[in-house]
């Protein structure tokens, strides 16, 4: 009796935990006031048109989508022929290297970006943009090993062979019969890396400098500044866009199979 | 190069590392034959199997195909089709897609193509499941759209690992008599893998016994079956006494036995249970352990010269455990053996 009761509570406050702070921004963002506020004063859209006209969120979104898309590009391009070497040969050292490539998931975000800007930026004098785009590639790529691997753990290696018998070279093989078969776990890795890089705060902190910034960090720049309900705006806005893509990604690719 | 030697490995040595799966085989097999490789695993069968498809490189030794060395030849060019025992038809194409793979590489009209894919289905009885994917195949239909995938690219030769092993009773017989037709149709040069004595002695035209990684014997299904060569082969098709032979005598449990009659000279003898004489002779042991199968039964002796098994019709009267039995072991119907070992 008590369980029959409680499970359903458990369950409300746990959902309620998890969903409360999104549904509390979106009303928000639909407020009338001057200050972000909740419960929001009146309603309109005032704050979300306001998000389209600031330049700096037009810059730094731009630089985020770039960040997002071409570093998780590049950690697919280096991430791919890793996860197919690691799968396929017995490699001496294929688990330190899964390893080191793990690394920026498990060492927090603060120490990676520390580091980055006093031992690599820093000394070689590497531009802001370069730096951000190698340290997104870096926190991408742990993302598309592991689900590009997973995906791979499940093709058998046999197919390449009869491929290469049927008269293809061991590229063409690759690119025939593997590349195909994985690709709902590329997209996966994909999509996993961009959503990954263009919510990064921690380590963007550090790289980020004058002129160039990611979305995040020009976000809370401006909350330091301007307190309005703009910032929840456009936060909606984004959790909306990752919302769509994870819902068209499920829907077309079967995304949580990869995940 | 005669018809004779078709295809033939000499002095072929394969290692996976420093481990040495195969040893200086030497082997010729006829154009259109159907030959068996048997033997248990780890015997090197699979492994000279992948070798002649060029996905293993030899440590030394040749590989001669339709008198060209295709030793240094890579596997996309050797014209040798192989039916994976898992069949490895390509996930994300249909049925006809996969078929036509090969064809597609070699950059065939697309008529050319529709066509023998076509005739490919069509004789492996597959024409109306050409759109679907292989995931919606049985086993037994995956299996044959991996025959026609191979059979389409007009192989010099056929290798098919563990062919019905994947299959049921029913299918096996469809399979066999399948793949029986296959070759007399193309008369397509042969070769399958197995650890199935009854696949190989029902199937092929000649079979390849190894062990090891050398070949035990090499002879026709009759040959291997009545005549083998050593306690290896014997064994492994059947014969359950085996005994060595020295100075005429039985190397047995309890020293060396004297036979009635005159005796060989052969390294070894051996005896099916069936060739077992049970009732008179001049040994006498005691009943262990029987079994009885339908149309026979089966008795496990304790005797003096060690375990002995023998094999009578059930209609004869059976003989309760403990019953102490005297046999014998006709000289004339046991198999000799030529090396014991």
């Amino acid at each position: 009796m008590i369980q029959r009761l409680f499970a359903p509570f458990a369950l409300f406050l746990v959902i309620g935990f998890l969903i409360g702070p999104f549904l509390i921004i979106v009303a928000a963002s639909f407020s009338a006031g001057e200050t972000l506020a909740f419960p929001p004063q009146g309603f309109s859209l005032r704050w979300i048109a306001k998000v389209f006209t600031v330049e700096s969120f037009r810059d730094s979104f731009a630089t985020s989508m770039m960040l997002a898309i071409g570093g998780t590009f590049c950690a697919l391009v280096l991430g791919i022929p890793a996860a197919y070497a690691m799968s396929r040969y017995k490699l001496p050292l294929s688990e330190t290297v899964r390893t080191i490539v793990s690394a920026p998931v498990i060492v927090p975000g603060i120490i990676v970006g520390l580091a980055l800007l006093r031992y690599f930026v820093v000394p070689f004098g590497i531009g802001i943009t370069p730096a951000l785009f190698l340290a997104h590639t870096a926190l991408v790529l742990p993302y598309a090993v592991r689900v590009v691997s997973a995906s791979l753990a499940n093709l058998r290696s046999d197919i390449e062979e009869a491929a290469v018998l049927l008269g293809s070279s061991r590229l063409g093989a690759f690119f025939r019969v593997v590349l195909p078969n994985i690709r709902g776990g590329i997209l996966s890795a994909f999509i996993l890396g961009f959503v990954t890089s263009f919510n990064q705060v921690p380590v963007s902190l550090f790289l980020s400098g004058p002129g160039v910034r990611t979305l995040p960090i020009d976000m809370i720049a401006y909350m330091e500044i301007v307190f309005d309900p703009s910032v929840a705006a456009l936060s909606s806005l984004l959790a909306f866009m990752s919302i769509g893509i994870v819902f068209l990604a499920e829907r077309f690719l079967g995304f949580s199979r990869y995940v | 190069m005669s018809d004779l030697d078709f295809l033939s490995l000499e002095k072929l040595t394969l290692a996976y590392g420093d481990s040495i799966a195969v040893k200086e085989l030497d082997l010729s097999i006829r154009k259109g034959e159907l030959v068996a490789f048997l033997g248990p695993s780890g015997c090197g069968k699979t492994t000279t199997m992948r070798a002649i498809a060029g996905l293993l490189a030899p440590a030394s030794g040749r590989i001669r195909l339709d008198g060209a060395d295709i030793t240094r030849v890579s596997a996309n060019r050797r014209s040798v089709g192989l039916v994976f025992q898992s069949y490895a038809l390509f996930p994300h194409l249909s049925v006809f897609e996969n078929v036509a793979f090969g064809l597609r590489l070699k950059k065939l009209p697309a008529a050319d193509i529709e066509k023998r894919v076509n005739a490919g289905l069509k004789s492996v009885g597959l024409t109306s499941f050409a759109s679907r994917k292989p995931a919606e195949l049985s086993g037994g239909q995956q299996q044959r759209v991996a025959l026609a995938r191979s059979m389409v690219m007009e192989p010099k030769v056929l290798l098919l690992d563990e062919p019905l092993s994947n299959l049921d009773a029913r299918l096996r017989l469809e399979m066999r008599t399948e793949l029986q037709r296959v070759q007399k149709e193309t008369g397509v040069t042969m070769i399958f893998v197995t650890h199935d004595q009854g696949e190989a002695l029902s199937l092929a035209d000649r079979i390849v016994v190894m062990k090891g990684g050398t070949i035990e014997q090499i002879g026709t299904p009759e040959e291997i079956y009545n005549r083998p060569a050593s306690a290896f082969v014997a064994d492994f098709v059947g014969f359950e006494n085996i005994f060595e032979l020295s100075g005429g005598k039985l190397k047995a449990a309890n020293g060396l036995a004297e036979l009635p009659g005159p005796v060989p000279s052969a390294a070894g003898l051996a005896w099916r249970p069936r060739m077992v004489t049970l009732g008179s002779g001049p040994f006498r042991g005691t009943v262990r352990g029987a079994s009885f199968s339908g149309d026979s039964r089966e008795y496990l002796l304790d005797t003096p010269l060690g375990p002995i098994k023998a094999e009578i019709d059930a209609s004869l009267p059976a003989h309760a455990p403990d019953t102490e039995l005297a046999f014998d072991l006709p000289v004339e119907k046991a198999a000799e053996l030529k090396r014991f070992g």
